[in-house]
């Protein structure tokens, strides 16, 4: 993005800003959630029950279809050739042998691709899907080392590999950025995130820091890291004519099809994307350029096309999560209280994506301070566009901030604990408006006694053997969000089913076993007679399964759709009921029917009610209003999360030996999905604390692990018992008091791992991940 | 040239360069088996070659000639499901399901390993005839099984309750 575009965003902010004082200022009524969701109040129907996953028996079956499974008559398979060079243009292109090669049905190279428009970049529109806006197979120059330079398609995939190591390409490279050292020090630019400059500066925080009677100050680093889904991006592509069917692996469905139709100037009816089943995505699985490169491919073929991503290939061309360096600072009195928060630094993207990654937002509603300073700047590198992997910002800035307070609570002899108490907040620090809902005070108490924090020792004093024994903790803390264009469709018929349909999606996250049992309590209806349907661009709703506020869009959009139906049945219902001169607020599904809600006596079934009208089904379609309840009030997740590690004092090797999250996150709408949810959150956190990095040759811009074998993931081995907790404290201005939980296990544990490793060592480490060479 | 994938006799591919799992999942559409990295680092495409744990991906198909191959599909007896897979429902040992099939085929696999008292890295005593079904033996055994959700906690659970607690379950 140029300056001009930058100042043109920061005008366009500033107008909001008016729009936002007044949105503050409004009164709690006139906001949605302003009047507490009524099944808030209702604590022994259906949310809430630890109901297991209604998917489970398909999956455990293997029975679930994914994205690379649909079969279709005439299918091709796609492989895809990567360049080896990160700038510059392909010299000579050699396809000739690969073309004669057996099963080869098309090698599409940027000579013969059809024309195609760039992919409309995340967050430059409100569907903008792709992960960057390069032009695709267009022309013969290179942007990053690894991008799709040919793509061949033959009968069977083991042709169409082979096929590919026959295309010769010689490379004519330019000079590249490709080291995040040399072009910081050419300078940086300021971050713009979802419109707005990731820059915060309340009062004077360099001199408060500097006349601070205690004080830290140090760098953080964290490196690139990869999703990892295990189901590697694939799609199933076909043409009927004009019209697209892309079967994917997919947490946008609505944003695709709209993406896929600007690249091919259609209009996005005419693209249909379902998704029944992901095999896991934590950011990744939007729109990349092999969507694009299947369904051009597809076209010029005139054959369907399976693209299913070698891991390798899901390296080369999805992008990961940037690299940060950030720097923490800290002034405190000497009753610990937060005189300055000083948190700024660096990461990379590039030019044509618009991620930078935003590490300073969980800082902008932590704690109290008297001034704060948070900037994030960013430098722009010729690799393959960076993206949102789970809890983006929060998840590497967490670990900075947390670390910080940590190192700071040990400098005042403090416990860490009540150092955080000691600058909790009473309303949002830094935008002033009030918390929502906020209990990280009562999670931590909880916690600390659970965990037996009491019996944390000074650091590296503790010793079992070889092994070194310590315990850490740190605060993790995820935004609540619900972004627009939620909306929903409820469709109930005589026998007294109900199908609740919206575009959102099932990940692993228990969506549709979760919504089920929220549609099945707001109608009165039993688990079996409610359907869930979803994963599908035709669907209503433009619902991102992003930001985890999947459940927040839904809940709101079937609040909305079942007002719209009660208000439809009422009607159908007529003079004759009971219901008679009810308004759709005063009414709620109870046993089968509607009933007044403070009078349940007042009831028709449904099946009445549709049977005397002479209906078998009534349908109703709603969106949910804006959601300015983000202005109005600070929302957020909380989790205190505490760790205990064992470091061998001879190798060095870290080994996590309990770890207890303790969240508050909302009313818990199933248990047993969202102790999964949290778990898996914590277990990637520990990961990212131990050993997960990208390895990205600074030389050559080239990602140098691309490979299971040698970007490490957790295993069973690493992963204790887990323990979590949660508040269940409902916020009162949330469809059915909840949060969204898929990404806040994710942050803070990197610190309390961190944490831990100190506690146990007395060496602090700032530089993740935490590998043994750094212990030594 | 045949071979007998979940009791049924298959035909073998004329290419000698595709994978067990690629017969399974693109010659007979037996897609439960997972295709997660193709280079034996996952385990997602884990099936039982008479009783054995395998990588699917790693093995070429033309090998298994006359070999009995029981895949995800094959576990279940009809509509009933196999005890592990109703554990793993229980015990919430999946979240997106990706890697399911092949940590519970693995875990069948596994088991049997481990009852015939086979050692493993974290077994103290090298000796004894037999081994316990310990939460670190049955983690470090699946530790070949790479989930992303973080359903590890659930996943060894399933395990624990199927086989520790119920030994004659067979594997």
């Amino acid at each position: 993005m140029n300056i001009v575009e930058q100042a043109t965003k920061v005008t366009k902010t500033a107008a909001q800003g008016l729009m936002k004082k007044a949105v503050e200022l409004a009164p709690d009524s006139w906001i949605p959630g302003g009047n507490p969701d009524p099944l808030i109040r209702q604590q022994h129907g259906h949310v809430g029950k630890p109901v297991s996953r209604l998917d489970g028996p398909v999956k455990v079956r293997g029975a679930a279809p994914f994205a690379a499974e649909f079969a279709t008559e005439g299918l091709v398979y796609a492989s895809v050739a990567f360049s080896t060079v990160a700038k510059g243009r392909i010299a000579t292109l050699d396809t000739a042998t690969a073309e004669a090669a057996p099963g080869v049905v098309l090698v599409m190279t940027y000579r013969n691709a059809p024309r195609l428009k760039p992919m409309p970049a995340f967050m430059s529109a409100a569907k903008a899907a792709g992960g960057d806006s390069l032009p695709i197979l267009q022309d013969e120059r290179i942007h990053w080392n690894g991008q799709p330079v040919a793509v061949v398609l033959a009968d069977t995939q083991e042709q169409a590999d082979h096929a590919k190591s026959l295309i010769h390409v010689v490379y004519e490279a330019e000079a590249a950025t490709t080291s995040f050292e040399a072009d910081k020090a050419r300078g940086t630019e300021p971050a713009l995130f979802q419109g707005e400059l990731m820059k915060v500066e309340i009062g004077d925080a360099e001199t408060a820091l500097a006349a601070a009677p205690h004080r830290v100050d140090a760098t953080y680093r964290t490196p690139r890291h990869n999703h990892n889904a295990i189901e590697p991006h694939a799609a199933t592509v076909s043409w009927n004519g004009d019209e697209l069917r892309v079967h994917d692996a997919s947490q946008a469905v609505v944003h695709t099809a709209w993406s896929l139709a600007q690249v091919f100037g259609l209009d996005e009816k005419q693209v249909h994307v379902t998704s029944p089943y992901v095999g896991g995505g934590f950011g990744s699985k939007t729109l990349w350029q092999h969507q694009v490169l299947a369904a051009a491919a597809a076209k010029l073929a005139g054959r369907p096309v399976r693209i299913a991503l070698s891991r390798e290939g899901v390296y080369r061309m999805v992008g990961g999560r940037s690299l940060t360096e950030q720097r923490v600072a800290i002034g405190a009195g000497d009753d610990g209280h937060f005189t300055a928060i000083v948190h700024t630094g660096v990461t990379a993207m590039t030019r044509h994506n618009a991620m930078p990654e935003p590490f300073i937002v969980a800082t902008r509603s932590a704690y109290a301070a008297d001034t704060f300073k948070l900037d994030v700047e960013v430098v722009h590198l010729d690799m393959l566009a960076n993206t949102f992997m789970r809890a983006p910002g929060e998840a590497v800035g967490t670990f900075a901030l947390e670390c910080a307070i940590d190192e700071l609570a040990d400098r005042l002899g403090m416990d860490p604990i009540e150092l955080r108490i000691r600058n909790e907040p009473d309303k949002d620090p830094t935008q002033g408006t009030p918390f929502s809902s906020r209990h990280i005070v009562e999670a931590y108490r909880t916690g600390a006694e659970r965990f037996g924090w009491h019996n944390r020792a000074a650091p590296g004093t503790r010793r079992e053997g070889e092994w070194l024994v310590g315990m850490g903790c740190a605060t993790g803390t995820y935004p609540y969000y619900r972004m627009p264009g939620g909306a929903a469709r409820i469709t109930l018929t005589r026998d007294g089913r109900a199908t609740v349909a919206v575009a959102a999606h099932e990940m692993g996250m228990g969506t549709a076993t979760v919504h089920t049992q929220v549609a099945a309590e707001r109608l009165g209806l039993e688990l079996d007679q409610v359907t869930v349907v979803y994963g599908d661009s035709t669907l209503p709703g433009v619902v991102l399964a992003g930001g985890s506020q999947q459940t927040a869009s839904m809940g709101a959009a079937v609040i909305a759709a079942q007002h719209a139906l009660v208000g439809e049945l009422l009607k159908l219902a007529g003079n004759d009921s009971p219901l008679a001169g009810l308004k759709p607020a005063e009414v709620g599904g109870l046993d089968g029917g509607l009933c007044k809600l403070d009078e349940p006596e007042r009831r028709e079934s449904y099946a009445s009610i549709l049977s005397r009208a002479g209906r078998d089904e009534v349908t109703a379609e709603a969106e949910a209003p804006m959601p300015l309840e983000l202005q109005h009030w600070s929302m957020h997740s909380h989790g205190a999360m505490f760790c205990e590690v064992r470091v061998n004092a001879v190798t060095g090797e870290t080994r996590v030996s309990r770890f207890l999250g303790s969240f508050d996150c909302g009313r818990i709408l199933n248990p047993k999905t969202a102790t999964s949810q949290f778990r898996g959150g914590i277990i990637m956190g520990l990961g990212l604390a131990l050993m997960e990095e990208t390895q990205f040759d600074e030389r050559k811009g080239r990602v140098m692990n691309p490979s299971l074998a040698e970007y490490h993931l957790p295993v069973h081995l690493d992963v204790p018992a887990i323990d979590v907790i949660w508040t269940d404290i409902p916020d009162p201005h949330t469809p059915m008091g909840a949060h969204g939980i898929g990404e806040i296990g994710i942050t803070g544990t990197g610190a309390a791992v961190a944490n831990a490793v100190y506690n146990a060592t007395g060496k602090r480490v700032r530089d993740l991940p935490l590998t043994l060479d750094k212990l030594l | 040239m045949s071979i007998m994938i979940n009791g049924a006799a298959m035909s073998l591919p004329e290419d000698p360069r595709v994978s067990l799992l690629d017969l399974l999942r693109e010659h007979h559409h037996l897609t439960g088996t997972k295709k997660g990295c193709n280079q034996g680092a996952c385990g997602a495409c884990t099936v039982l070659v008479d009783g054995e744990r395998i990588v699917s991906c790693l093995a070429l198909a033309m090998q298994y000639e006359g070999r009995a191959v029981t895949t995800i599909e094959g576990l279940a007896d009809g509509n009933e499901l196999h005890p592990l897979q109703q554990a793993f429902i229980e015990h919430d040992g999946f979240q997106c399901g990706y890697c399911t099939p092949g940590q519970i085929c693995s875990a069948v696999g596994m088991a049997a390993e481990l009852k015939r008292g086979a050692p493993s890295n974290v077994t103290g005593d090298l000796s004894a005839d037999t081994i316990a079904f310990s939460r670190d033996e049955l983690a470090e055994r699946m530790s070949g099984n790479l989930c992303r959700c973080g359903a590890h906690n659930g996943i060894i659970d399933a395990i624990g309750a199927t086989f520790a607690a119920r030994p004659e379950v067979a594997a």
